[in-house]
């Protein structure tokens, strides 16, 4: 219980460690929003009546503290370029980045926790060599060009989806989660040859161990072995893995979403930055970090669970 | 046995694609077959041929040799990119290690909150700051990349600390700056080097994910993934814009991977 | 009851035959001690024994016969049945010789899980019975325990517990007392020695200290570079040691009586 305590006092932590770099590093970005909103040629007058009505003559501390009030009760502000608020605005569009995110996800575990399985049941060195290769090959290929390339074949030669034409998913789910499927796979390719890889190497690993030997000696087959001691302990590390590999599927989709013009969080992220949407900005920062924090910690109690050293009795 | 023959193998193949890659980039410092910058209204969207190896883009200009230039921003970029990461990160990752204490849980908590935040939003907010070119993205690269390498040298120095060498080593009278340098630093390259690789690779990819969105080099610097985001537009018209550009990004990759992997396998010996 | 005759051992890409050519027997209801220095190919002999070194790794001559039956010319699935059944092997090191994440219950039971068909009652209680046998207190609480709780004593004994519970004919005991503390070493012996006793239970006890088999083994086989170069009962093998080897081996025990001797 003081275990689970502590950690969540970390999380907390973390997040306002987060949330007041991102406050600080906007402060110093030159670039009054201001400016852009009035023109170049606006008067000073209504510059300064501008700063004051979105409260930016006011003190940085002041200000991280207000809106650090505002965001624990789920009140992010004011878009500057969009003048509503900021939390109906990322709405709809987190939504949209969850769904894809989660689609990545799902094709990562389904399929590289059978394929990494299946690679491991029988020793072909000549099998593992080409997968191995395939593997490599399939690490080097950026995200955002194997996106390119689907929008290319599957899109425009194909047909099977027609790049732009993205729905929501409040209007069409499955279409929506339809046309994420690409999107989704090309951040997840990677992913899945690093996954399959760690797997492998995992289950390599465990095979050398001495309760391995154990089980043969008690007379398990090789299959036998993997199912009921090897799979388990194996799996450890990888969820370790996977953890990781959730909490940076968000940023893989920053760029994805440009490809493929998916209206979610990361394209609202560039263009808030370079119109110097603070509100907005902060806001999307602070809930990555949350998505990225929550993943960790749901990761290491998974693990906890997982695997009975980890547990502090 | 064969594990020694494959991993040689490796570093091998994966020199000479990346040799090859880094190659083109010194070179086109000095010499590309034609003008990057050479505009022909009249040679547009040329496919591949003997006169333009990877055909022509949508102003004529020649692509191979914009790749070439390309490839020499990238590789700038990417070794500037380690080099200011690594050379910080060491530098953190040695002191914190080494010392302990309470720095040392300071530096891991605020190491472990930039590692909430992904290290291309890092390099936004940087690029936001200082504008777009080659210098900024470096910085902002470098700067965003120093928690992984801090982080791993950290590990390391604290690791050693522990050991007899370094505990004989003090006893005899050897200064903490002498022990860090000369005794416990070369006995890290083994972990380093790899993380040096993946780190290369990892700046390769964000760059050109950076250039693709339009946030980092800008032209008159050539870069690949803006080549990408331009020729997404024309992927029916002249394909081997995309595929050519596209190849020659995952071939360096392949090749530096390949190294990193070869010498992964040499440390498990 | 087990008969080794003529085994040649030559792992696949080495010039020299780990085993050149040893013969043993272990009679019904006896403990045999197997004897040599590391290298000595004692713990190789142990793994073919127990089929855990097979002709994928190794070129393996010879006959072993368990009960009539030739183990290296069975088919796979005799090997698979002997294996936890009738041949049971306790190894080194109790710490990492067990899984990890499994409960000890299961562990115990895994050879009854394979070999037989009772059900989960009746495995429990087998298993229970096993933990009890081998004089471990509480053996209820300890079932839902994990390895790592456990002492490395305790653990040794719930690895001998797992390997008794399916009645086996022979046991095979590599070292098992090696990395344990001394006073353990003791007790792990005296439990072997009543195990034998109370159920006419083979042993092949394999080992490099020539005091513990002392203690333990009425026969005893030393070998040294792949051959066997003395049997006999152990006290002759103390009292009057044949082979130059043993008498270098019995040199080299650090002896009570030396140091009174002054």
């Amino acid at each position: 219980m003081r275990y689970t305590a502590k950690k969540l006092a970390m999380m907390l932590l973390t997040m306002v460690i987060v949330s007041f770099l991102a406050f600080l590093a906007f402060q110093i970005i030159p670039g009054d929003p201001t400016v852009r909103l009035l023109g170049t040629d606006a008067t000073a007058e209504s510059v300064a009546l501008l700063r004051a009505e979105l409260g930016l003559d006011r003190p940085f501390f002041v200000r991280y503290a207000a809106w650090m009030q505002g965001a624990l009760q789920g009140d992010f502000g004011r878009s500057y370029s969009y003048a509503m608020p900021v939390s109906e605005l990322l709405a709809g569009k987190i939504g949209i980045t969850a769904l894809l995110t989660a689609v990545s996800f799902l094709l990562i575990v389904t399929i590289s926790l059978p394929a990494g399985i299946l690679l491991c049941v029988r020793e072909h060195p000549r099998l593992d060599r080409a997968a191995d290769a395939v593997n490599q090959l399939i690490m080097a290929i950026p995200p955002f060009f194997t996106g390119i390339l689907m929008t290319l074949v599957f899109g425009l030669m194909l047909r099977w989806f027609v790049p732009g034409s993205f729905v929501s998913p409040s209007e069409d789910f499955w279409r929506s989660a339809a046309y994420l499927v690409f999107p989704a796979l090309a951040i997840a390719l990677p992913r899945i040859a690093m996954t399959v890889k760690m797997l492998r190497a995992s289950v390599r690993g465990e095979l050398t161990k001495d309760y391995v030997r154990t089980a043969y000696s008690r007379g398990n087959s090789r299959w036998q072995a993997l199912c009921h001691h090897v799979l388990r302990n194996a799996v450890v590390p990888t969820v370790a893995f996977l953890a990781m590999t959730a909490a940076d599927l968000v940023a893989g989709s920053v760029v994805i979403e440009q490809v493929f013009s998916v209206p979610g969080l990361g394209r609202l992220l560039l263009t808030s930055i370079a119109n110097r949407d603070f509100p907005v900005v902060q806001a999307i920062v602070v809930i990555l970090a949350l998505w990225v924090v929550l993943v960790n910690g749901a990761a290491d109690l998974l693990n906890q669970r997982l695997d009975p050293r980890l547990r502090l009795s | 046995m064969r594990k020694m023959k494959q991993s040689r193998r490796m570093i091998f193949g994966g020199m000479i694609l990346s040799g090859t890659m880094a190659l083109l980039a010194l070179l086109s410092a000095v010499w590309t077959p034609y003008s990057p910058t050479a505009m022909s209204g009249a040679e547009k969207f040329a496919p591949p041929s003997w006169a333009h190896w990877f055909g022509t883009d949508q102003f004529g200009r020649d692509i191979f040799s914009r790749v070439m230039c390309g490839m020499g921003t990238t590789f700038f970029i990417a070794l500037g990119t380690v080099l200011i990461g690594a050379l910080i990160g060491i530098l953190i990752g040695a002191v914190t290690g080494y010392f302990g204490g309470w720095i040392d849980e300071a530096l891991m908590r605020l190491n472990d909150a930039l590692t909430a935040f992904p290290s291309i939003l890092l390099a936004l907010v940087f690029i936001a700051l200082l504008g777009f070119g080659k210098y900024n993205v470096i910085l902002a690269l470098g700067v965003a990349f120093i928690p992984s390498y801090a982080r791993v040298v950290r590990t390391e120095f604290a690791r050693h600390r522990e050991m007899t060498y370094v505990r004989s080593a003090r006893l005899m009278g050897a200064s903490h700056g002498r022990i860090m340098l000369r005794h416990i630093l070369p006995n890290t390259t083994r972990v380093l080097l790899p993380a040096l690789v993946i780190g290369f690779n990892n700046a390769v990819l964000a760059e050109a994910g950076m250039s693709y969105l339009g946030i980092g080099v800008k032209a008159p610097d050539v870069s690949l993934g803006y080549m990408l985001s331009e020729s997404q537009g024309y992927m029916m018209t002249a394909p081997w814009y995309v595929l050519c550009t596209g190849a020659v990004i995952v071939l360096l990759i392949l090749g530096v991977s390949l190294i990193g992997e070869g010498l992964q396998e040499r440390r498990g010996q | 009851m087990l008969e080794v005759q003529d085994l040649h051992v030559q792992f696949h890409g080495v010039d020299h035959e780990a085993v050149r050519g040893i013969s043993f027997t272990v009679e019904d209801g006896e403990i045999l001690g197997l004897v040599g220095e590391s290298g000595s190919g004692k713990t190789v002999t142990a793994m073919v024994i127990s089929a855990l070194l097979g002709a994928d790794r190794a070129a393996i001559r010879g006959r072993i016969v368990l009960d009539g039956v030739d183990l290296l010319s069975a088919a796979g699935s005799t090997i698979h049945q002997v294996q936890g059944k009738d041949i049971c092997v306790v190894f080194q090191e109790p710490m990492s010789a067990m899984d990890p994440v499994m409960r000890i219950g299961p562990q115990v039971e895994e050879c009854l899980r394979l070999h037989t068909t009772l059900n989960k009652t009746e495995r429990r209680a087998r298993a229970l019975q096993a933990l009890r046998d081998v004089e471990l207190p509480d053996a209820e609480s300890l079932y839902q325990k994990y390895p790592h709780e456990l002492s490395g004593g305790m653990l040794q004994r719930v690895m001998i517990a797992a390997a008794i519970v399916s009645g086996p004919k022979l046991l095979l005991a590599d070292e098992p007392t090696t990395a344990l503390d001394v006073t353990v070493q003791a007790q792990i012996l005296a439990l072997l020695k009543r195990l034998n006793r109370e159920r006419g239970m083979s042993i092949l006890f394999i080992s490099h200290n020539l005091n513990v088999v002392r203690k333990l083994c009425r026969r005893v086989a030393v070998m040294e570079k792949g051959q066997i170069v003395e049997t006999a009962d152990t006290e002759a093998v103390f009292y009057r040691p044949q082979a130059d080897y043993t008498k270098r081996l019995i040199a080299a025990i650090p002896a009570r009586r030396k140091l009174h001797a002054g």
